[in-house]
């Protein structure tokens, strides 16, 4: 069952993932977007991560589409749809993407070890969010704190440029 | 027969079958009943607040089948009939709305509380599967319950900003872009308010948070339980701050008066729902009503103890009250277990019915918010007192507990 | 110049804000008690009516009166009719017969017509009428299931109106 939940929901994400380049409507792009992080999210559950998929949900689903859909819908949409198709640089990203699939296909046939199918991890005791959050603070503590300041650099920098004026 | 029963109670379709009976239950038997119960009760909790009657005339209309006058019962008809108005009226449509999104906006907005409710546990288990294991009384009982809570939550403003844009026209639109601003800073708020929850419990899950508050006490008042520490009783100071916190941020999250901003009427008509009628609008409307009854289940699973009450034994027990348990034939030893999870689930709704009850009672007390003091509230106030409890809980469990 | 108004200093309770949300809960919680006891202020209209306790002054339907003898008030002078805002007012005179006792009344109304759609019930009718004839009563549930009902005919005003006995006795004989 697990297997056909995979198909269905891989097949789910791939086709809004088409959707979000094929549409011309930027909401709908988003939309689409949306839907496919859902699905990439029940990808993670199907992996037993449901702490990844959920925080996959809550923080770009939740939060991030949110803002982008905020801007989008700010902005003026007409003149994209009425945006005439390109034909060259519809050709040029053809071209890019064959080329980035054949040296996919080529690379995972080179090497046997590539495509092999590994054997699954062994279910663990205790539930996810705990071992990652063990993970993080013990294996990984130095990069985490290392984010953690960036992120705080981040929101410093933003307070600084969006206070500049008032002075 | 017997083949179909034992098949039935294999582990996987016995899993299908019970988590498809409690979400039928939870669904139909519980939650859209709550929902026109709660249109009803705040028509008549604002009436009463207001000196006034409020609706008492529509009740069994038995004068159409030849009755002399129809039986009123305190208006209670009017449950059905206001559902029954919204779905008879014609379903306008503007020329100028975009007709998907339009379409699609009220079901995502009724969507995400009812999908909510899936990791809330309403009741203490009662039944043992055919594992051994007892049968949770919750849809889902999943490790990450709060964070389940929170991402689909946040997922409801979806349908707000979509209807305000779809409609296109100028007051649902800044009601989209007032809802969606809203409710993304007061999810920090709500998200950080809780975290002291889970550091003293140690846990996401909201089974294993209930339980956590059935041996301490409730975690509104953990001193109030019998066992005295003093780790309680300082966390009896920092936790209704959390609380508090996160009962405010209910409130925005809800689009709740006074946090109501995108669907003011004075200000905006009504908001993102302007353009819709009939079902549309009903949908907006009972969604409203669907989420405030998620939060009030959220508020009192996470600081009131779920379906604990003092005194009440959970599905476990072997006793009835009156010793009533001895005079039962040994066919029913099942009883005592299923009375009591019963009242467990009673309980539980009783309490959620109180915490709507006060939803509606803040709702015709408190004066709406001006925006600028919406947005100060949650970035500057809610949020850093939120960040400053977590490190003083952290602190009072390290060196106390 | 513009006036700079001090914003008032408050306190520390009422920076926190939650007392006074407090008070207020408490204040419509007080209400909701009492309306739940039965102390609401909701009249319940059909069954329960203020009709004793309208004031004199009350301006209900506008109604035709008959005086003491009997005979009709209006003279078909159709003063009311044109001053009416609406225009609700349709009279037809008729000359009264000449083997009359009133006869040297010369006019009556044949028909007279009030269409409660359009009357606003300003009460001018009965401010310009010389005769007193026309009176606002205190009927205010006006109701019919078309329109034709609720055009008010001569002898539904009069049924409405019953009789006045009034100040102005110019058509009787004792004057």
């Amino acid at each position: 069952m697990s297997l056909a939940l995979f198909w269905a929901f891989a097949a789910l994400m791939l086709i809004f993932g088409i959707g979000v380049v094929l549409l011309r409507n930027p909401v709908s792009s988003a939309m689409c977007l949306v839907v496919s992080f859902v699905g990439l999210a029940s990808l993670f559950f199907l992996l037993d991560a449901f702490f990844i998929g959920i925080i996959q949900i809550l923080v770009y689903a939740g939060a991030v589409m949110v803002l982008f859909l905020f801007i989008i819908m700010l902005l003026d949409l007409k003149a994209e749809r009425a945006r005439k198709l390109n034909l060259p640089a519809l050709g040029g990203g053809i071209l890019v993407l064959a080329g980035f699939i054949a040296i996919l296909v080529r690379v995972i046939c080179s090497e046997p070890k590539f495509a092999a199918v590994k054997p699954a991890l062994a279910q663990s005791t205790t539930n996810d969010v705990q071992a990652v959050g063990v993970t993080l603070f013990t294996q990984f503590n130095l990069p985490f704190q290392i984010i953690g300041v960036l992120l705080l650099v981040a929101t410093i920098g933003v307070v600084v440029l969006s206070k500049r004026e008032l002075k | 027969m017997d083949q179909v029963i034992a098949f039935l109670f294999e582990p996987l379709p016995f899993l299908i079958w019970t988590s498809l009976l409690k979400t039928f239950f939870v669904l139909f038997g519980a939650i859209l009943p709550l929902v026109s119960l709660a249109v009803f009760a705040e028509r008549k909790v604002s009436a009463f607040i207001q000196d006034r009657i409020g609706p008492n005339r529509v009740g069994a209309p038995i004068s159409l089948i030849g009755f002399k006058k129809d039986i009123s019962l305190w208006g209670l008809g009017q449950m059905v009939a206001d559902p029954i108005k919204l779905l008879l009226k014609e379903n306008f449509i503007p020329n100028s709305v975009n007709k998907f999104y339009y379409y699609i906006a009220p079901k995502l907005t009724m969507i995400p509380p009812l999908l909510v409710l899936a990791v809330i546990p309403f009741g203490s288990s009662f039944l043992t599967g055919p594992d051994g294991k007892p049968v949770p009384m919750v849809v889902a009982n999943v490790d990450i319950g709060v964070l389940w809570v929170f991402a689909i939550s946040s997922l409801g403003v979806y349908g707000i900003v979509l209807a305000g844009w779809a409609s296109n026209s100028k007051y649902p639109f800044l009601g989209g872009i007032r809802s969606s601003s809203q409710m993304i800073s007061y999810e920090l708020a709500l998200g950080l308010s809780v975290v002291p929850v889970f550091l003293i419990c140690g846990t996401l899950n909201l089974t294993q948070i209930v339980d956590w508050q059935i041996q301490n006490g409730w975690l509104i008042a953990p001193w109030l339980n019998l066992e005295f520490a003093w780790w309680k009783v300082a966390l009896g100071v920092l936790l209704p701050i959390s609380f508090i916190i996160f009962l405010v941020s209910m409130f925005a999250e809800t689009n709740r008066t006074p946090f109501d901003l995108p669907e003011a009427e004075q200000e905006l008509v009504g908001g993102y729902h302007t353009e819709y009628s009939s079902m549309g609008f009903a949908l907006f409307f009972l969604g409203e009503y669907a989420a405030m009854i998620a939060g009030s289940g959220v508020i009192v699973t996470l600081f009131f103890g779920g379906w604990s009450f003092p005194g009440i034994p959970d599905g476990t027990a072997t006793w009835l009250p009156f010793g009533l348990e001895q005079s039962l034939p040994a066919t029913l030893v099942w009883l005592p277990g299923a009375f009591w999870g019963f009242v467990n689930i009673n309980v539980f709704f009783a309490k959620v019915s109180a915490f709507i009850f006060f939803f509606i009672w803040v709702r015709w007390t408190v004066p709406r918010f001006r925006y600028d003091q919406l947005m100060k509230l949650g970035w500057i106030y809610f949020f850093e007192i939120a960040l400053v409890n977590i490190f003083l809980v952290a602190a009072v469990l390290v060196y106390l507990k | 110049m513009a006036i700079v108004v001090q914003r008032p200093k408050l306190s520390l309770a009422e920076k926190l804000y939650l007392p006074a949300v407090l008070g207020g809960l408490f204040l419509t919680f007080k209400h909701f008690l009492r309306s739940l006891g039965g102390k609401s202020v909701t009249m319940q209209y059909p069954e329960q009516r203020w009709d004793d306790k309208l004031p004199p002054w009350y301006r209900g339907a506008p109604t035709l009166v008959k005086d003491e003898w009997g005979r009709e008030r209006c003279v078909s002078c159709q003063l009311c009719e044109f001053i009416c805002p609406p225009r609700a007012i349709t009279i037809t005179p008729e000359e009264i017969p000449t083997n009359d006792p009133w006869a040297k009344v010369e006019k009556r109304p044949k028909e007279f017509e009030i269409d409660m759609i359009r009357c606003i019930y300003c009460g001018l009718c009965e401010e310009v009428c010389p005769e007193q004839a026309i009176y606002l009563r205190k009927d205010y549930a006006i109701t019919g299931y078309s329109r034709a009902e609720m055009k008010h005919n001569k002898e539904k005003l009069y049924e409405l109106g019953g009789v006045m006995p009034g100040v102005v006795n110019k058509w009787n004989e004792n004057k």
